[in-house]
């Protein structure tokens, strides 16, 4: 059955009509498996843009045996093109904290961290005295968590998991050898779950609601609902929480100014859709997953600068410790620079595109192994304004 | 606990490993050869290079064999067709940011890049260079290590060796992406920052990028120089390692070959700091004694305990810039190789009549703190720099090879005489441990009249590769003159590798150990282990190094240092007694504080 884009309020629901420490409570009463199970069920997948079930997520690291363990809250929001994180931690940040609370609870932590992008420290302060509260609200109810602020210092790649835990420990952000993976160590190399501040809010949710309601929206591969950023050439550039598995051309319909010539989904590291396969793409992890970032671009705009655009990025973000991304990135913006002076010939780059699928396969982080899919995309789909 | 046999595939061959075994080391198992490079035996595992990576059956990424553990029923390939093409991208990848320039490089010949690409008969460069200009400007501020980032492929191998061997982090990574690179603090010269040159990053660098700061045409100058004379000591570490970068395997002992290696050079002597070793053990152990007999007996607060040796450069360096309220507590015996310099240009000058101006005294090391070492300013007690120059064991090999001597076949000859003459106590001084043996050996028996209460002399409990050893030595039935030792606990401790080192510092600062005597030998192993040793290095290495200095040493038929006779004949020559006079004007000298940036 195909999906029409459907506009959702279950992330932003008015927090006043809906207490959160009456969820919290009401959850709490209830057993860990229990919640587990309800997660599970609902089928939601971590909305950071990897997309693992969330439920399974908390269970390996229910199952770890261990004193410590830890609920990191992943605010690293550094996908160029999204900004949905910003408003949810200003908007509604009761909802992340109950997430992560419920979360610690399930799989015995007492500690829970947010992990805030180095650029959001102006949302700091306030997020603070809010947190502050919360805090003394857990303290009072003799619930036995709490959590803390953690600023970052404005690395893309420290939202890459691993190296969130380096950075948080305080050593040079740079992603781990995986296993082991951060359900069985993670940050302190305790058993850590680390969600997106979207899933967090999607736990409280669930939690309120039921995962029948939740499954009531969404595909069987994609359940539920998703907020998306939405920039670019469209008239209505802003955050809409929309249901998963829509069509992308039902899509450009709502957002687009007419003259739609591509969309990039998922950011500078996602796909590069062009119209004419908007009407065969879905947005979802059946299609094409993103972690909210809709990045929508009119004929007026040169391909090749986006490309080249992207590339300057991962060239400056790549951590550098790794082979295939430190020198693949470098490689791949020289490289369609030279071509585009006519110094190579177009067939380098399909020798280019060899070396993205190096990169894939054998870059140690996502970063290095997904710096391809914006490359392919856009070559394969604009070769002629790479080369002319 | 026992572990548990995990099942695996490698290429369709089965094995059994035990859990936690990485597929590399699986692989190894079954003499399957990954390639690597930024894995090395001595480090935490890094992951980074990305050049073994293997191909998992079912994964959808490669894996990264020296940082993956193998699980129950995996199976491996480690040449399949996406593999391959990984790989080699990634080895083509290095090389476009590498200053592939192998003709003009010093390390061309044994560089693992070199190896791979030739492995991998990387023609025709199908990408980019994107080697930056700037990063060819070498940084040849220290007299010992040179740093090329244009031939560095950030395998962090020395950043690695730097903060967990030694304790320092004077290379570290800085900045990310395409401007990430190793570098110091606040990017300074290697010369300003807290180095101690002690040169374990040149062990360990795969390229060209850090290497000795070579001294081999001065050398040749000198000895070509009819004007000078040109005498040169060896070390004791020289002579179980020479051989491996000579076509020998690690462990054999080389030392008559070397002598005559070293003739055919043109050196007019060739003597042996093993001479001066002896004479450290002298100087060394009754400033022990001394101390010793001035806390316990004259109640003098203003000596310090444990006293600290001093032989090994980097250590000194290391301890002026992380512990410079601790000086005092360092022995003033200048080092066997600078005593040597002193001695050359002074009592053996007169001796053979050539003046000191005219001399030119060459040390082979298995050390590159040692260039430092006699660059310092304090090294110059006969009214000139008292050793010219340092070749590390390495440069000595590229010299011989130079001259074409045949180093397999040569007959062995012997040391000239006199500085020539030594024991097996200052053999040992190679390994760690090595000085704490020969000062007991000797000590003990100034003491008790007696030898050292061990089997054929061997002090087992201060040999052997820990990093840190510790020993109690009861002294009983002493002499009269020493009477106040009677019955004390003499406590001894021995660390090798700076990080060990810094552990001890702190349990001596704490006031938690109770130590009169410590031995610090920079690098780990000791000087067998040093950083102008043959490269590679490695656990394995190391050992089958000191155990042909221990049979050197057991070979040796003095094996005491007071019974050297040229040490004897000294004292009554020129020096008159140890901690005498003369002794103090050109064997001892002292230490400065040094700032951290």
């Amino acid at each position: 059955m195909e999906k029409y884009l459907k506009k959702v309020d279950i992330i932003f629901e008015d927090t006043k009509a809906l207490s959160c420490v009456n969820v919290l409570e009401k959850t709490l009463k209830r057993s860990p498996d229990e919640i587990i199970l309800d997660l599970i069920d609902s089928g939601l997948k971590g909305r950071g843009g990897a997309g693992f079930p969330t439920g399974l997520k908390w269970k390996f690291t229910r199952n770890e045996d261990s004193d410590v363990k830890y609920v990191i809250c992943n605010a690293d929001e550094g996908e160029p093109g999204t900004f949905k994180d910003r408003e949810i931690i200003d908007k509604v940040p009761e909802k992340i904290f109950t997430g992560m609370t419920i979360c610690g609870y399930v799989i015995g932590a007492k500690e829970g961290y947010i992990y805030l992008r180095g650029e959001y420290n102006f949302l700091l302060k306030g997020l603070q005295t809010k947190l502050d509260k919360f805090n003394d609200m857990l303290k009072q109810k003799h619930i036995d968590f709490i959590i803390h602020l953690k600023s970052g210092s404005g690395a893309y790649v420290c939202g890459e998991e691993s190296a969130l835990f380096e950075s948080m420990e305080g050593k040079r952000g740079e992603p781990r050898n995986k296993p082991p993976y951060p359900t069985v160590a993670g940050y302190n190399s305790k058993p850590t779950v680390i969600n997106n501040v979207e899933t967090l809010v999607y736990t409280t949710m669930i939690c309120h609601m039921g995962p029948e309601k939740f499954k009531e929206l969404g595909t069987k591969d994609s359940r539920g609902s998703k907020v998306f950023s939405v920039s670019g050439d469209t008239p209505i550039a802003g955050i809409y929480e929309l249901e998963l598995g829509m069509p992308l051309n039902q899509f450009v319909e709502e957002f687009g100014d007419g003259d739609t010539k591509a969309v990039q989904v998922g950011g500078a590291s996602g796909h590069c859709v062009p119209r004419k396969k908007f009407n065969d793409t879905i947005i979802g992890f059946e299609g094409i997953p993103t972690g909210g970032s809709m990045m929508i671009f009119n004929s007026s705009r040169s391909m090749y600068n986006v490309l080249h655009d992207y590339l300057e990025f991962f060239t400056e973000e790549s951590c550098g410790q790794c082979t295939p991304c430190r020198v693949g990135c470098q490689q791949l913006l020289k490289g369609i620079e030279a071509v585009k002076r006519g110094e190579k010939a177009p067939a380098y780059l399909d020798d280019l595109k060899k070396v993205t699928n190096t990169m894939k396969i054998a870059a140690k982080c996502g970063l290095g192994q997904s710096v391809g899919n914006p490359f392919n995309s856009i070559v394969d789909n604009f070769r002629e304004e790479i080369i002319y | 606990m026992n572990k548990y046999l995990v099942n695996l595939k490698i290429n369709n061959m089965p094995i059994s490993v035990e859990e936690g075994t990485t597929i590399l080391d699986a692989a190894r198992q079954l003499n399957l050869r990954i390639p690597t490079l930024c894995h090395h035996p001595d480090l935490s595992v890094a992951g980074n290079c990305r050049v073994c990576v293997v191909e998992v059956k079912g994964a959808r990424l490669l894996a990264a064999s020296c940082a993956t553990p193998v699980s129950e029923g995996m199976e491996v390939f480690t040449n399949s067709e996406k593999v391959r093409i990984a790989r080699k991208h990634i080895v083509e990848l290095l090389l476009t940011e590498h200053n592939a320039d192998c003709t003009k490089c010093f390390k061309s010949g044994n560089c693992e890049l070199q190896d791979l690409a030739t492995e991998y008969r990387i023609g025709d460069h199908v990408f980019l260079d994107i080697v930056k200009p700037q990063s060819k400007i070498q940084d040849i501020s220290s007299p010992s290590i040179v740093k090329d980032d244009s031939k560095c492929i950030r395998c962090q191998r020395c950043v690695r060796t730097c903060d967990e061997l030694q304790g320092l982090t004077a290379l570290a990574v800085t900045n990310k992406g395409d401007h990430q690179k190793i570098s110091t603090f606040l990017n300074k010269p290697l010369n300003d920052v807290v180095c101690s040159t002690c040169g374990q990053c040149i062990n360990r660098c795969p390229t060209g990028a850090l290497t000795e700061h070579t001294n081999i045409e001065e050398v040749w100058n000198a000895i070509y120089d009819p004007s000078k004379f040109a005498v040169v000591q060896t070390a004791p570490a020289t002579r179980i390692a020479l051989g491996e970068d000579l076509g020998l395997t690690p462990g054999e002992r080389v030392t008559g070959k070397m002598v005559s290696a070293l003739k055919r050079l043109g050196f007019n002597k060739v003597l042996d700091t093993d001479f001066t070793a002896d004479l450290t053990i002298m100087e060394e152990g009754t400033e022990l004694l001394t101390r010793l007999k001035k806390i316990l007996v004259e109640k003098d607060d203003s000596v310090k305990l444990p006293m600290m040796t001093s032989c090994s450069p980097g250590w000194i360096k290391f301890q002026e810039h992380m512990y410079p309220d601790l000086l005092e507590n360092l022995s003033t015996c200048k080092s066997p190789q600078q005593m040597f310099g002193a001695l050359a240009k002074t009592y053996y000058a007169e001796k053979i009549n050539i003046k000191a101006q005219d001399m030119i005294v060459v040390s082979i090391m298995p050390c590159v703190a040692k260039k430092f070492e006699c660059e310092r300013s304090e090294m110059r007690d006969s009214g000139y720099q008292d050793v010219d120059f340092v070749l590390t064991t390495r440069e000595l090999a590229m010299m011989i090879k130079q001259a074409g001597i045949d180093f397999n076949h040569i007959e062995e000859e012997h040391y000239d005489s006199i500085l020539g003459e030594s024991t097996g106590a200052a053999v040992i001084f190679g390994a760690t441990g090595g000085v704490m043996e020969a000062a007991l050996r000797t000590a003990y028996e100034i003491v008790t009249g007696r030898e050292v209460p061990f089997t054929n002399l061997n002090i087992q409990p201060v040999r052997g590769m820990d990093g840190i050893k510790e020993a109690s030595i009861k002294i009983k039935n002493v002499k009269p003159e020493w009477s106040f030792l009677e019955g004390v606990d003499l406590n001894v401790a021995i660390a090798n590798g700076l990080a060990n080192a810094r552990k001890l510092m702190e349990k001596v600062k704490s006031g938690e150990a109770n130590y009169h005597f410590i031995e610090i030998m920079g690098c780990p192993g000791g000087c067998l282990g040093g950083g102008g040793q043959p490269i590679p290095t490695s656990p394995e290495i190391r050992k089958k190094r000191a155990e042909a200095i221990y049979s050197e040493d057991a070979n040796m038929p003095i094996r005491k240092s007071h019974e050297n006779p040229e040490v004897v004949e000294v004292y009554e020559q020129f020096l008159g007694e140890p901690l005498g006079h003369k002794s103090h004007d050109l064997l001892h000298t002292h230490y400065r504080p040094r700032k951290r940036y």
